[in-house]
């Protein structure tokens, strides 16, 4: 079995959704782009059908939030596996804030499920067409996604603790 | 996957005939959980029963959720390492070290090989915890307390081992971000020998009390069974995907920590049911025993921490001895060390499947992002497939055998 490098990946996933490719780097060895959110579900159908690549095992699904970034402040962040070639692959979509939607991808990875849930939970991203869209490990009645940054990790009116030395 | 469910089918039917005459659409709601003594930590089932045979089943998690990725975007990295041991907690110590491996992964750190074989040893011992932990709780849960009584006199060898080489026991908190806090002494040495010379007797042991048992095997075999395609879909990893016949481990696939020096054998099952989860535990704890006794064979000599004097504690002596010692202190345990930017991803094999861990730093005192890629959350949500047609308590097994450890589940 010859090794498929991290180019040549790259190279292919260039030649075949080049467009809507934003930005490609390999950080730690481990190959990433940036792609057009609505492309999602059809390059990750082609990974996974492709007879070279097989990426048929998804390792992760997580949110990001870059307050700073406007019109693109949300990320979601996939870790692919190709097991046949031990290859990695990380794609990134970022969607705006006012309007987090972006496709599901339970159809292709039953596994997304709670993924997508725990994602919509934390950053209250919208995966169209998800079976069951509900929050996973808060409670339902919350009103705000946490793990976006304008909300701080500890009740901001207490007054008992000074914490000014730790820069917390 | 559908001649596994038929067969689940079959033999569930074949035992419910007087269950199932009652067979008007009206259906039992049952809860179990969150807090029943058979799911082993604090999360629900709410499982429609036709009789005793499960129609449907939906799971509640997030009893215990305690917003660690929260958490560790305020804290600096070496505050990381407790909340780690706080995720799978019947192997704290792979935790521990696969959140090092990260850290040591942005910063670029090149660990000494003697503290990677330190580490592959403590990381095995914690293996074979977890996997006492999982098979005798197996047994428990079919009525063979025995084996559980006592195999888990040897989980405490193993944790007196952990006592002597960090002080801890459960929540170890061990090594530290750039190696080991400090060297095995002469009686970490002493008890692991003991404990390679003393354990496969009592394996073999508890092997011969359950494994070819013929009540147990009538219980176990073909209950909550799942095909390598399915477990595959569904993101399943560690022994739980290997009994459903795929030979995926991290430690070979992506060798970390010089896992490839070592010769191991991945055990596999066939047909992914509670039966093969539990023999491929049972012959991985014998193949950790052999890497352990290889590393301490081939044990390199030389340092047991990298140099990394920004990120790595100096000993306590020097810092009061030398004032260099004495700013690092100071620099590391402020947490006013910067990383390097960077986004990186490390997994390691856990106790029960691939633990990730995805880092995002943007070059400040802590991370901007960190995500857990736990395992059990992820192959947990197989569980209502796996238990679809069967009875109650298979269902029982089924979720024992799972290894879903609830601290795991909700982060």
């Amino acid at each position: 079995m010859s090794e498929i490098t991290n180019e040549h990946l790259l190279s292919r996933l260039r030649a075949q959704f080049g467009e809507f490719i934003y930005n490609e780097s390999t950080p730690y060895e481990l190959a990433t782009i940036v792609l057009r959110k609505d492309k999602i579900t059809e390059v990750l159908h082609w990974l996974y059908n492709d007879p070279e690549f097989k990426f048929q095992f998804l390792t992760d699904v997580c949110g990001i939030h870059f307050p700073e970034a406007k019109g693109a402040e949300l990320g979601i962040i996939y870790h692919l596996h190709s097991l046949a070639n031990n290859l990695r692959l990380r794609i990134k979509c970022f969607v705006p804030v006012e309007n987090p939607s972006i496709a599901t991808i339970t159809s292709i990875f039953p596994a997304a499920n709670w993924q997508e849930r725990e994602t919509f939970d934390f950053y209250g991203i919208l995966f169209e067409g998800h079976p069951d869209l509900r929050r996973i490990l808060n409670v339902e009645e919350m009103d705000y996604f946490p793990l976006r940054k304008e909300y701080p990790l500890e009740d901001g009116t207490r007054t008992d603790k000074e914490d000014q030395y730790f820069g917390r | 996957m559908s001649n596994i469910t038929e067969i689940n089918n079959e033999i569930a039917e074949h035992h419910s005939t007087l269950a199932n005459q009652s067979t008007d659409e009206d259906y039992t709601i049952l809860n179990l959980g969150p807090t029943h003594p058979a799911t082993h930590g604090i999360f629900q089932n709410i499982l429609k029963m036709d009789g005793e045979i499960i129609k449907d089943a939906e799971q509640t998690i997030g009893y215990i959720h305690r917003a660690f990725e929260k958490i560790a975007e305020h804290r600096p990295f070496y505050q990381v390492t407790p909340l780690t041991d706080r995720l799978n907690y019947c192997s704290s110590p792979i935790n521990n070290m696969g959140w090092h491996m990260t850290v040591e992964k942005l910063i670029g750190a090149s660990i000494p090989k003697r503290a990677q074989y330190m580490r592959v040893i403590i990381m095995e011992l914690a293996r074979i915890a977890d996997h006492i932990i999982c098979n005798t709780i197996i047994g428990a849960d079919t009525g063979a307390l025995t084996g559980f009584t006592y195999m888990f006199q040897w989980r405490e060898k193993i944790y007196d081992i952990y006592e002597q080489i960090c002080g801890a026991r459960l929540t170890t908190n061990i090594g530290r971000i750039g190696g080991l806090e400090r060297d095995f002494n002469d009686e970490v040495y002493k008890k692991i020998k003991e404990f390679l010379r003393d354990f496969p007797k009592a394996l073999t042991e508890f092997t011969a009390l359950l494994e070819r048992n013929r009540i147990f095997m009538d219980r176990i075999v073909n209950v909550g069974g799942i095909s390598g395609e399915r477990a595959l879909a569904y993101g399943f990893t560690g022994p739980n995907l290997r009994a459903a016949g795929i030979d995926y481990d991290v430690r070979v696939m992506n060798p970390y920590s010089s896992y490839e020096d070592f010769e191991f054998a991945i055990p596999i099952g066939t047909s992914g049911d509670t039966y093969d989860r539990f023999r491929v535990r049972q012959e991985e704890m014998w193949e950790s025993m052999k890497i352990i006794q290889q590393a301490l064979d081939n044990m390199p000599h030389g340092k047991y921490f990298a140099d990394v004097p920004e990120f790595y504690l100096p000993q306590k002596e020097d810092v009061y001895t030398s004032m260099e010692s004495l700013i690092w202190h100071f620099k590391i345990v402020m947490g006013e060390t910067d990383v390097p930017k960077g986004e990186v991803y490390h997994s390691v094999e856990g106790g029960n499947g691939e633990l990730g861990f995805y880092l995002v730093s943007d070059g400040g005192r802590s991370a901007y992002r960190l995500h857990f890629r736990r395992p059990c959350f992820i192959y947990y949500q197989a569980y209502p497939e796996m238990i679809k047609g069967s009875m109650l308590s298979d269902a029982i097994l089924t979720m024992s055998s799972m290894n879903v450890i609830a601290g795991e589940l909700d982060a």
